[in-house]
């Protein structure tokens, strides 16, 4: 086969793939640079990719659907950041609460207000005017549709907002030392409201991503333990923005590179080929050991005493 | 911490006393057999929305159905609910025939224990529907010999251990697949096909290897290129295969299992044909789907009903195939399939009834 | 020192919650116009209802308590270790090759042999992500998320290839499972129900690792590498060693856990496609049995108990009242954020009663939990 194809379509897949990765990792970032650890995103993703489903299917309006994903994941943040920061629970017990939760209530939403399987016409591919029209280049990134270009625009922003604004001076204060960023009168628990919430929105986006973007149905468990995949993403990119989309990326190409390995009929079992974008993953991280510690104070809640 | 604990554990055990519940720890001396409960005790159960006289329950056929999907999977399980309420309308709506069912059961302990609750409530057949039940299935049938239990898909009906009371149920989704192969290989320009699958075992590699057969049988040099994900539920890798597909030059798609939903978008999308198994799926994607393997299980639903009504509990495997009329051709009528491509899948529908076309599944 | 009134309101809290998070429950369940009573009436009969029912209930518990015991000793060493599933899944496979190759051997001695083959596969899959994370900085939850993946694709092929059953090689539908284990290979059972004897070794086991955790020396240092790491070094304990020795240990538990699934319920291994069909998702519940036990190996035991109940009657209260089996999924969430919730007034409490002690710890000179075990007594 035409090894300019082959190489186009790997990229291209391996662009769509990342899409739902990095929402809800970039979400997951801002939260553990506050402290928080959300074992929740699949949930959060799920509610999320069905909020948008339905009011998209109902109404025909992907812009309505997306921001109902919008609510149902900041609600979802809302309900969790009340449970960590408040009620200062374990975060990673009642992130799997939450992802319980979510598994749970979308396919009870789906099964009594859809009951089948059902398609939208989703987001178009849009292309990029001039860019969209490069050889080779422009088909892989600039003919996609709007879900991917928000999510890689994301992580620029993200990184922006993270490094180089009070807000993300703060967030990461919040993460490394609260005692001394409340003590600077910083508030901790409203930080990690915000980050939370935030993360709740962006996993929320990411589900959308998938229902209303990228495949255009919904499906219990659809994500099928993506958000999971996202959580470990952050730690490949070490809690920043450009690290998290190197650790989405990877994933993603070797994910598309193991479909086109069995297209291209290489003589290696199936799931050895579906193993390697975890295996490779793992075997990266090693190779490029890493001291980066996490934030100093993720997983502890924050108690001002009273 | 000590002290805790062991309040804890009375704690839970005081609870478990003062809501009227035999203490745990007595559990496992304790020696009422509850597997032989008469099936009087538990009254039967009735669907949430439905009110029917108690004499007409009394009497009404009981059937519950263990499915690993749900009952709208446009897949498997949806194959066989979709059935049952058939041959419930049959006889005469839901007074003379009650379902029960437990969808999503993927844990097999689950399962398990559902098999032996609806046993224990008198239900007269108990279907296990996915091979992964088998073994509790064995294990349960020989402690209610006046329950018929059915599973599938699978032709053991465990006589050779013994048991009587068992019905097996198989599919040759590989017919179904070599007419989905013969037309998909007669409308392909690009001589190039995807499929998407979960994986490569059961009812899945069947229907595949039928499709690859009656695709080569049309076109020798026909290029027909297999995904197989590596999992029932990952809709998302199951599109990115389905784009990989279009993207290798593929202009016809298929695939099997309930995620392939994910990749029926796709085919939309980028406007290729797509052909559904074990489901009609056509309601998915109205402009792309060209035909169906539809499994109609009444076929042997009926007849094991009929044995169970004359007192044979089990002891028959029943295959659905094109020729008995459990496995069904459904076109899309929107899609104007041309007549010689019609013609031809019909000869191959004609030709594995009558047995001259003969699939190799090996 | 607390009162007893004091400790047995704290021990009560999880109850409460459990009582609050069902409330929610009740208000679904009139939305899906099902009789809330009637629902939690079938709950209470599928776990307790009869024999039979506390049976189930107690088989379900076999798994969580196993993992949940591996839990125990990884977070009190604070690495968390959301691997169960896959440890699970390679315990299971290694220890079904052991009743599969060696036959002609006596019934207890494979079923040992077995339950050490599934020790050593659970040790594999947690001890490469405990290394990982002591040599290489991987962190423990990418790690085990990852290999919870290659575990399932593993078992996908195991099962489908070289350990399928050679009956199924001759049919067209060659279901992926192996053969069945032979009658004399399986865990006795203890009473005229499901009931087998996994579950006096889950109990045995929960023992060990609590004399493990608070009664050697091994089982301080990993308490004193999980409450701080820094001081445990100075001390001169091998923080990266002890850190690989706890979650090898908590995958071996999760192995073993595999292992009993087989040759105490399933008596082969079958797939589906995903790691819940064999787990039946004891990987994840474990973790949350744990919490509710308090990290505790003796804690543990009831809080699988009432966790497993909540699962079986949950699926009987499905079929009685045929409502969706997602809300019961849902249902379950919500009774984990509402008992991880309500440990904040339990700890507030703890807090103000023992502010004094809790300094102590926090300086991480002395990891004592429980004050009958101090490190000196411990270490002489």
């Amino acid at each position: 086969m035409n090894p300019e194809l082959v190489i186009v379509g790997v990229l291209t897949s391996g662009i769509r793939l990342a899409t739902p990765y990095l929402y809800a990792a970039i979400g997951e970032t801002f939260g553990q640079r506050s402290g928080v650890l959300n074992l929740g995103v699949d949930g959060q993703m799920l509610l999320g990719a069905f909020a948008a489903f339905y009011v998209a299917f109902t109404t025909g309006n992907l812009w309505l659907g997306l921001l109902a994903a919008i609510i149902v994941g900041a609600l979802m943040g809302l309900a969790m950041a009340f449970v960590t920061v408040n009620l200062q629970a374990v975060q990673g017990i009642s992130g799997i609460g939450f992802y319980l939760f979510g598994l749970g209530m979308s396919e009870l939403l789906f099964k009594m207000m859809l009951g089948t399987v059902e398609t939208v016409k989703g987001f178009p591919i849009v292309s990029i005017p001039f860019l969209g029209d490069i050889p080779f280049v422009g088909k892989i990134f600039f003919q996609q549709n709007i879900m991917v270009y928000g999510a890689f625009l994301l992580v620029p922003l993200a990184w922006f907002i993270l490094n180089k604004t009070t807000l993300g001076l703060k967030i990461r204060a919040v993460g490394e030392n609260p005692e001394a960023a409340d003590s600077l009168g910083v508030s901790v628990a409203r930080i990690r409201y915000f980050t939370i919430i935030l993360g709740g929105i962006l996993s929320g986006l990411a589900g959308a991503s998938m229902s209303i973007a990228l495949l255009n149905v919904f499906q219990q468990n659809m994500t099928s333990g993506l958000g999971f995949i996202a959580v470990a993403l952050v730690y490949f990119g070490a809690w920043r923005a450009w690290g998290v989309l190197a650790g989405a990326l990877l994933f993603s190409f070797v994910n598309s590179i193991q479909l086109w390995m069995q297209v291209l009929n290489v003589p290696i079992p199936s799931e050895i080929a579906v193993m390697l974008p975890y295996i490779l993953t793992i075997i990266v991280l090693v190779l490029t050991v890493s001291r980066v510690r996490p934030p100093s104070a993720l997983t502890k809640p924050f108690d001002r005493g009273d | 911490m000590k002290k805790l604990l062991f309040v804890l554990v009375l704690t839970f055990a005081l609870v478990l006393t003062a809501c009227g519940g035999a203490p745990v720890e007595e559990a496992p001396v304790e020696e009422a057999p509850a597997e032989e409960a008469p099936a009087q005790e538990a009254p039967a159960e009735e669907m949430p929305s439905e009110e029917a006289p108690v004499e007409e329950m009394a009497e009404a056929f009981k059937v519950a159905v263990i499915m690993p999907s749900s009952t709208t999977d446009l897949a498997f399980s949806q194959s066989m609910f979709d059935a049952l309420l058939a041959i419930q309308e049959e006889m005469g709506g839901e007074a003379a025939m009650e379902i029960a069912y437990s969808e999503g059961m993927f844990k097999v302990d689950d399962a398990a224990a559902a098999i032996r609750d609806y046993a224990a409530e008198g239900f007269n057949l108990v279907i296990a529907h996915g091979s992964q039940y088998g073994s509790s299935l064995q294990e349960i049938a020989p402690d209610f010999p006046e329950t018929s239990f059915a599973w599938g898909t699978t032709l053991n009906t465990f006589s050779e251990e013994g048991i009587n009371n068992v019905f097996a149920y198989e599919a040759n989704s590989q017919e179904g697949g070599y007419v989905n192969g013969v037309i998909a290989a007669s409308l392909s320009e690009a001589g190039v096909i995807g499929v998407v699958g979960p994986i490569e075992a059961g009812d899945a590699s069947l229907y595949v290897k039928g499709f690859v057969a009656g695709a080569e049988a049309v076109n020798a040099d026909v290029t027909v290129n297999i995904n197989w994900i590596g999992s029932f539920s990952d809709v998302a890798l199951a599109a990115e295969a389905a784009n990989t597909h279009v993207a290798a030059g593929a202009d016809v798609l298929t695939g099997t299992a309930q995620m392939v939903v994910g990749a029926v978008g796709v085919a939309e999308a980028s406007g290729v044909l797509w052909f559904g198994t074990q489901s009609s799926q056509t309601s998915l994607a109205a402009d792309v789907v060209v035909a169906n393997q539809v499994y109609d299980w009444t076929v042997a639903l009926d007849e094991m009903i009929a044995l169970i009504k004359e007192g044979t509990y089990g002891g028959t495997a029943y295959t659905i195939t094109l020729d008995n009329g459990g496995i069904v051709m459904d076109y899309n009528g929107a899609y104007d399939l041309p007549a010689d491509v019609k013609a031809a899948a019909d000869a191959a529908v004609e030709g594995i009834k009558d047995g001259s076309i003969v699939i190799p599944v090996e | 020192m607390r009162s007893k009134l004091d400790s047995f309101v704290d021990a009560l809290l999880p109850v409460f919650a459990t009582l609050a998070a069902l409330g929610v429950g009740a208000l679904m369940l009139l939305i899906l116009r099902v009789n809330p009573g009637e629902a939690y009436g079938a709950l209470w009969e599928g776990a307790f209802g009869s024999t039979n029912a506390i049976a189930e209930t107690l088989v379900k518990s076999v798994p969580l308590l196993l993992v949940g015991l591996g839990i125990c000793i990884a977070f009190r060493a604070s690495v968390i270790n959301i691997g169960a599933e896959g440890q699970m899944i390679i315990g299971g496979l290694m220890a079904t090759q052991i009743g599969l190759v060696f036959t002609d051997l006596p019934g207890w001695m494979v079923i040992i042999m077995a339950i050490f083959a599934g020790f050593l596969g659970g040790a594999i899959w947690g001890g490469i992500p405990g290394a990982l994370k002591a040599y290489f900085n991987v962190n423990e939850i990418l790690s085990t998320v990852m290999m919870n993946a290659i575990a399932v694709q593993i078992m996908n092929y195991m099962l489908r290839g070289p350990m399928i059953d050679p009956a199924q090689l001759e049919k067209a539908s060659k279901i992926p499972q192996t053969a069945r284990l032979a009658d004399a290979f399986r865990l006795p059972r203890l009473a005229p129900t499901r009931l087998h004897l996994g579950f006096v070794i889950a109990i045995a086991l929960a023992i060990l690792v609590y004399i493990l955790l608070w009664r050697t020396t091994l089982g301080y240092r990993i308490r004193a590498v999980g409450q701080n790491p820094h001081a445990s070094r100075y001390g001169g304990i091998r923080v990266r060693r002890r850190i690989v020795t706890a979650l090898l240990l908590s995958g071996a538990l999760a192995g073993i856990a595999g292992a009993i699934q087989v040759y105490g319920v399933n008596y082969r291994m079958i797939t589906d496609g995903s790691s819940t069909g064999f787990t039946g998702g004891a990987g994840f519940n474990g973790i949350v049995a744990a919490l509710f036990g308090q990290l505790h190996p003796i804690g543990t035991i009831p809080a699988s108990i009432f966790f497993g109940a909540l699962l079986v009657g949950a699926n009987k209260m499905q079929r009685a009242v045929q409502i969706p089996s997602a809300l019961i999924g849902a249902l379950n969430g919500l009774v984990v954020i509402f008992v991880v919730s309500s440990e904040m007034w339990r700890n507030k409490r703890q807090k103000d009663r023992l502010s004094i002690e809790s300094d102590v710890v926090n300086m991480g000179e002395s990891p004592s939990d429980d004050p009958t075990s101090t490190p000196e007594e411990v270490l002489a």
